[in-house]
């Protein structure tokens, strides 16, 4: 049998728009991966610690909020700290291009805005959670 | 160091990743479990289970904050059901468990039953000896939403209790027959709710009738909770304190029911899936269903007959490997 592929969705900062998340994770679990959801205001510290508890293989991070430069860093920083780097990080949400250099820098493996497809989100995260041991 | 070193002197990211290694190989990798058993039965544990939509996160959230005052490392873990379709799972226990998930001395870890009945996952009771080796004390296992069958948690806590709501009317008629006659402690949560008296009522009655426990025996008893904002979490939390310490009393027995239950428990997983490995690849699978298709074999008769069939394919030894007898080195020449 396939290992279950694990994903945390996530929502930092002070954005109660989750709407967007909820159908990401609907959509990770009827591909048959388990997700974990944590709820809103999640800190950059509570969510690196709790991917880490969880020991998940994707972290799936929405942002509508626009402090996208400033939560993401800070959640793949403090993975780093907590034992979490092999952890791959994605981000979603409202995130102009011009953003996205830098978050890649950051270490993020790709970004998924608006208007983004279910199906092709699902099948990256399936890919990238292969590459994980 | 390694990975058993690293859980052992308590590392978050070891305990995390070993759980990942027994939830994905069931039986779970013996090696591990072999070396950090030896270090296992210091904590205490926690049973919280409940009808969906009771509050049950919510009042482990409250408690393992509460069980933090005294305690450095608090483990929970959270079962969660799998879908029967996909397979995949939405763990959202973590959205009730805010306070908690603030302080990294609490360990939460959500569990997918994947496909487990009873409340609970296979894995959890290795789940709960990782937590345990690694110095998390107590450990709070809620399970999924359960009414009648979902006893399993009383194989793996010392202490179990049975979260209710009020509103639930006959259904706490309806649930008299399952979880609540392996609670210890019951609290009514939501109880500034329309009908939180009554439902404490009807279960005060419900235990009331309870056979005699005799001297010494555990009474179980009814607290109010509003997990919400912490109101009766000082009460329940003096009240599972108390049952623990009523539990050091017989925790020889206890103990030793623990480890046949889970014994059994591992037996049956274990032995079931030596038989049907071996039943698959010797082809003897197929024929044992094509003749209860055909009506030729029942099923009963079909797993007995494929049980001989393996006891005897290696006379006095037990069949060692899938396709027959193990060759090579015998202890007894």
């Amino acid at each position: 049998m396939d290992r279950i592929i694990r994903v945390m969705v996530a929502k930092p900062g002070l954005d109660s728009h989750d709407r967007g998340a909820k159908v990401v994770a609907r959509a990770y679990r009827d591909a048959g991966m388990e997700v974990v959801y944590t709820g809103l205001h999640q800190t950059p510290e509570q969510i690196a610690e709790a991917a880490v508890q969880e020991d998940v293989d994707v972290l799936a991070v929405s942002i509508l909020s626009g402090a996208h430069a400033v939560l993401v860093p800070r959640i793949i920083s403090r993975l780093r700290e907590r034992g979490g780097d092999d952890i791959l990080v994605l981000a979603g949400g409202v995130i102009p291009e011009a953003d996205v250099p830098a978050l890649l820098e950051a270490g993020v493996t790709r970004v998924f805005g608006p208007g983004s497809r279910l199906d092709l989100i699902v099948d990256f995260t399936r890919e990238l959670a292969g590459s994980r041991i | 160091m390694d990975l058993v070193s690293r859980l052992l002197a308590g590392d978050a990211a070891a305990l995390a990743r070993a759980i990942t290694l027994v939830e994905r190989d069931r039986p779970a990798p013996r090696d591990l479990v072999a070396a950090i058993h030896p270090h296992t039965g210091k904590a205490r544990v926690i049973g919280v289970t409940g009808p969906p939509g009771v509050g049950k996160s919510t009042l482990v959230d409250q408690l393992a904050i509460s069980f933090r005052q005294t305690h450095a490392l608090v483990g929970v873990l959270a079962v969660d059901p799998s879908s029967p379709f996909t397979g995949g799972a939405i763990l959202g226990d973590r959205v009730r468990m805010a306070r908690s998930s603030a302080d990294p001395g609490i360990f939460i870890r959500s569990l997918a039953t994947r496909g487990q009945l009873g409340g609970l996952s296979q894995a959890t009771g290795d789940a709960i000896r990782l937590m345990d080796a690694s110095g998390r004390n107590p450990i709070l296992v809620e399970t999924v939403g359960a009414g009648q069958a979902e006893v399993d948690i009383m194989n793996h806590a010392h202490t179990v209790l049975v979260v209710l709501a009020p509103g639930m009317g006959d259904d706490v008629q309806a649930i008299k027959a399952g979880i609540l006659e392996i609670g210890h402690v019951f609290a009514v949560n939501k109880a500034d709710r329309d009908g939180a008296d009554r439902t404490a009522a009807e279960l005060e009655a419900m235990l009331a009738m309870a056979p005699d426990c005799g001297a010494g025996g555990w009474r179980p008893s009814v607290i109010r909770t509003i997990a919400r904002d912490g109101r009766g979490i000082p009460e329940l939390a003096r009240k599972l304190d108390d049952h623990w310490d009523w539990r050091q009393s017989e925790l020889a027995g206890w103990r030793r029911r623990q480890a046949a239950a889970e014994l059994s428990e591992t037996v049956e997983v274990l032995v079931g899936s030596r038989l049907r490995e071996w039943a698959v690849k010797s082809g003897r699978w197929e024929e044992a269903v094509d003749a209860i298709v055909g009506r030729r074999l029942d099923p009963h008769r079909g797993a007995e007959t494929l049980l001989s069939h393996y006891l005897n394919s290696c006379p006095g030894e037990g069949a060692r490997s899938p396709t027959g007898c193990r060759t090579g080195r015998r202890r007894n020449p």
